[in-house]
C-alpha cells in the first residue's frame, strides 16, 4: 500500500495546518492511548503520573508528534528516514510493534476531533497509510 | 458476561441519545469504503464505488449506513447480553454475506471518527475508552458464531 503523490500532498498540506497545536494533539493523543488502551500504561511505569492531560504525558505529546512531523519531510522514503527511531524503539525502548497502531489509531481520533472539516475521508486515508507506512518502519529494526 | 460500569453506560446513553442516525450512518460507511476499499467487496451491488466522489453521493451506501448503525439499537437496549443478542446477525453476516470479520474493527475505528468529529472536545477520555469498550463487544459479537 504505497504513497500516491495525491496521498503525500494531502498529507504535507494537513500536517503543516496542524502543526501549530501539535503538542494539544500529542497531549490528546497519547492520554487516550494510556487511558482507552491501559496495557500501554506498563511501558510508562516510571512516571509518576499517567492521568490524561499530565506534564509528562504533554510534553512527551510532543515529542511523538515531532516525530511524525519529521516522517512527513522525509515522506519519500520513510523506511530509510526513520532507521534511528526504528533502532530506539526496538533496542532501547523494546516497545511491542502492536502498540504503533494503538498511538496512531489515537492521533486519527483526534484529528477528527480538532479538525473535523478539513478531515475528510481523502485526508484519512491518507494520513491512515502514512501512518501505516511510519509504522512499518519504526519496525525495521526489530528482528 | 462484560462488567459495565453506571458511567460507561450512561456515557453510551447519551451517545445515541444525541446520535443524528441520517448523518453519521452514512458518513461512517462511506469513510469505510474510502479508506478501506477492500471493504467495496461486499457492496457489488451498489453501483459505483470508483473514487471518493462517487461513494459520498451513492445514495444505497448512504442508505445503507443507516440501516447498520440502526443495528447498533440492539446492543445499546441489551448491554448485559450482547453476545446473545447478535447470534442471529453474526450467523447472517458469517453464512449469508461472508463478510470477514476483520472488517467489523474497520468500521467501528471510522463510526469512532466520525463520532469524534462531531463530539469535538467533548468526546473526552472516558466516553472514548466506554464507546471503543462499547464496539469492541459489539464487534466480538458479530464474529462469535463463525465457524
Amino acid at each position: 500500500m504505497s504513497l500516491t503523490a495525491k496521498d503525500k500532498a494531502l498529507v504535507k498540506s494537513f500536517f503543516a495546518k496542524i502543526a501549530p497545536k501539535a503538542e494539544d494533539i500529542g497531549n490528546e493523543a497519547l492520554s487516550r492511548t494510556l487511558f482507552v488502551f491501559p496495557q500501554t500504561k506498563t511501558y510508562f511505569s516510571h512516571w509518576k503520573d499517567v492521568s490524561p492531560g499530565s506534564a509528562a504525558i504533554r510534553k512527551h505529546g510532543l515529542t511523538v508528534m515531532t516525530g511524525y512531523m519529521d516522517a512527513v519531510e522525509k515522506i519519500d522514503d520513510i523506511a530509510n528516514g526513520l532507521l534511528t527511531l526504528s533502532e530506539l524503539h526496538a533496542f532501547t525502548l523494546r516497545v511491542d510493534p502492536a502498540n504503533f497502531k494503538i498511538i496512531t489509531h489515537n492521533v486519527l481520533v483526534v484529528m477528527a476531533m480538532f479538525y473535523p472539516e478539513d478531515f475528510t475521508p481523502e485526508v484519512h486515508v491518507a494520513c491512515d497509510k502514512f501512518f501505516g507506512k511510519v509504522n512499518l518502519a519504526l519496525s525495521e529494526k526489530y528482528r | 458476561m462484560v462488567e459495565w460500569t453506571a458511567e460507561e453506560r450512561a456515557a453510551i446513553q447519551d451517545i445515541f441519545n444525541s446520535l443524528d442516525y441520517e448523518d453519521v450512518g452514512p458518513k461512517a460507511l462511506q469513510r469505510c469504503l474510502i479508506v478501506y476499499p477492500w471493504c467495496q467487496r461486499y457492496f457489488g451491488g451498489f453501483g459505483n464505488l470508483y473514487n471518493a466522489e462517487a461513494i459520498l453521493s451513492n445514495p444505497m451506501v448512504a442508505a445503507h449506513g443507516i440501516v447498520v448503525l440502526h443495528g447498533l439499537d440492539r446492543a445499546m437496549k441489551n448491554m448485559d447480553d450482547i453476545k446473545q443478542t447478535y447470534a442471529e446477525l453474526s450467523v447472517l453476516h458469517s453464512e449469508k454475506l461472508h463478510v470477514d470479520p476483520d472488517n467489523f474493527k474497520l468500521l467501528a475505528d471510522c463510526l469512532s471518527v466520525v463520532i469524534a468529529g462531531k463530539m469535538g472536545t467533548n468526546f473526552t477520555p472516558e466516553i472514548q475508552a466506554a464507546w471503543q469498550k462499547f464496539l469492541s463487544v459489539v464487534v466480538s459479537a458479530l464474529g462469535r458464531q463463525y465457524h
